[in-house]
């Protein structure tokens, strides 16, 4: 089976909560307790990295490097962060958390039914996003 | 003559272990802005600043956050890791080496380059966001620190270098 170039996405409200979470293909199961916490863990990470920054101006953390995976992250002006866990090195994740946020504008904020800061269940959003998932990793695997 | 024409030089104490050899592009250090040194107890050894404009907490304050964040994305990065099933519980300290680890992360400011020692001595070298790969640059760092100040018989361990 070929490496999925990307291994989960998260999507975290303004204060921290897990809203949506979905895997492509971890090794080893991550039950809801333990998404849930990582979340608000990065969240608060991101909070206090911009507290660290030597020059002003700092809006969290965009890229962790570690030996395993890279972790690209979004944030949005109002506050939701986006994060994708993929493999070292992947390119253009900028572009497709970009691309994930403009869906979830499009199929969650726009939805009547949805109410605000609460997890996603969406269809439309689900189905979008596992297009765009599918679409980068046929790009990747294509090159 | 000529054998003596040297005696100013040899006359000096030979130097007891040279410097081991910086890497290939580490360059004069222009582009470092603040160096932290941790042991793991998270005693901060060493604390030099080149550029930092932004001071938001007092020193001690500031290396206490420092070493928190550390300590919290390590275990966050062991547990996040997708390639290995087998992972402990989260909040649980990790042991140097134990686990998956980061090496750095970027912020539109800065970068943290980041590298932990099989005894537990944290470095972390803040530079410039689009500053490449620092391991061997921290590696050398760690040189210098394991040639010169581990290899001092006056300095006690987990005291402040001076």
């Amino acid at each position: 089976m070929a490496q999925p170039a990307i291994y989960s996405l998260f999507i975290i409200n303004k204060s921290g909560g897990l809203i949506y979470y979905k895997d492509y293909g971890s090794a080893g199961r991550m039950d809801t307790n333990d998404s849930l916490r990582l979340a608000s863990l990065w969240h608060s990470m991101h909070a206090i990295s911009q507290q660290l920054s030597p020059i002003p101006g700092c809006t969290g953390i965009d890229l962790l490097q570690a030996h395993n995976f890279d972790l690209h992250c979004f944030q949005s002006l109002t506050g939701t962060k986006f994060f994708v866990i993929c493999e070292t090195g992947a390119q253009n994740m900028e572009t497709l958390l970009k691309a994930i946020y403009e869906l979830y504008t499009d199929f969650v904020l726009k939805n009547p039914f949805y109410e605000m800061e609460m997890p996603i269940r969406c269809e439309l959003f689900d189905l979008n996003i596992a297009q765009v998932i599918q679409k980068d990793r046929l790009a990747l695997l294509g090159r | 003559m000529q054998f003596f024409g040297g005696s100013s030089l040899t006359s000096v104490a030979p130097e007891a272990s040279p410097a081991p050899a910086a890497p290939p592009g580490t360059g004069t250090g222009a582009n470092a802005q603040v160096l932290y040194v941790f042991n793991r107890n998270g005693v901060c050894l060493l604390y030099r600043e080149w550029h930092r404009p932004l001071r938001t907490l007092d020193p001690a304050q500031d290396h206490k956050l420092m070493f928190g964040l550390l300590f919290s994305l390590r275990s966050f990065t062991a547990k996040i890791d997708p390639t290995t099933a087998e992972k402990g519980n989260l909040g649980v300290p990790l042991l140097p080496g134990q686990c998956c680890s980061f090496y750095s992360f970027k912020t539109n400011t800065y970068k943290l380059n980041f590298m932990e020692s099989p005894s537990g001595i944290k470095l972390i070298l803040i530079t410039h966001p689009r500053t490449g790969d620092q391991r061997d640059a921290l590696k050398h760092i760690y040189n210098l620190y394991v040639e010169y100040v581990v290899k001092n018989p006056l300095y006690a361990p987990g005291t402040p270098i001076k």
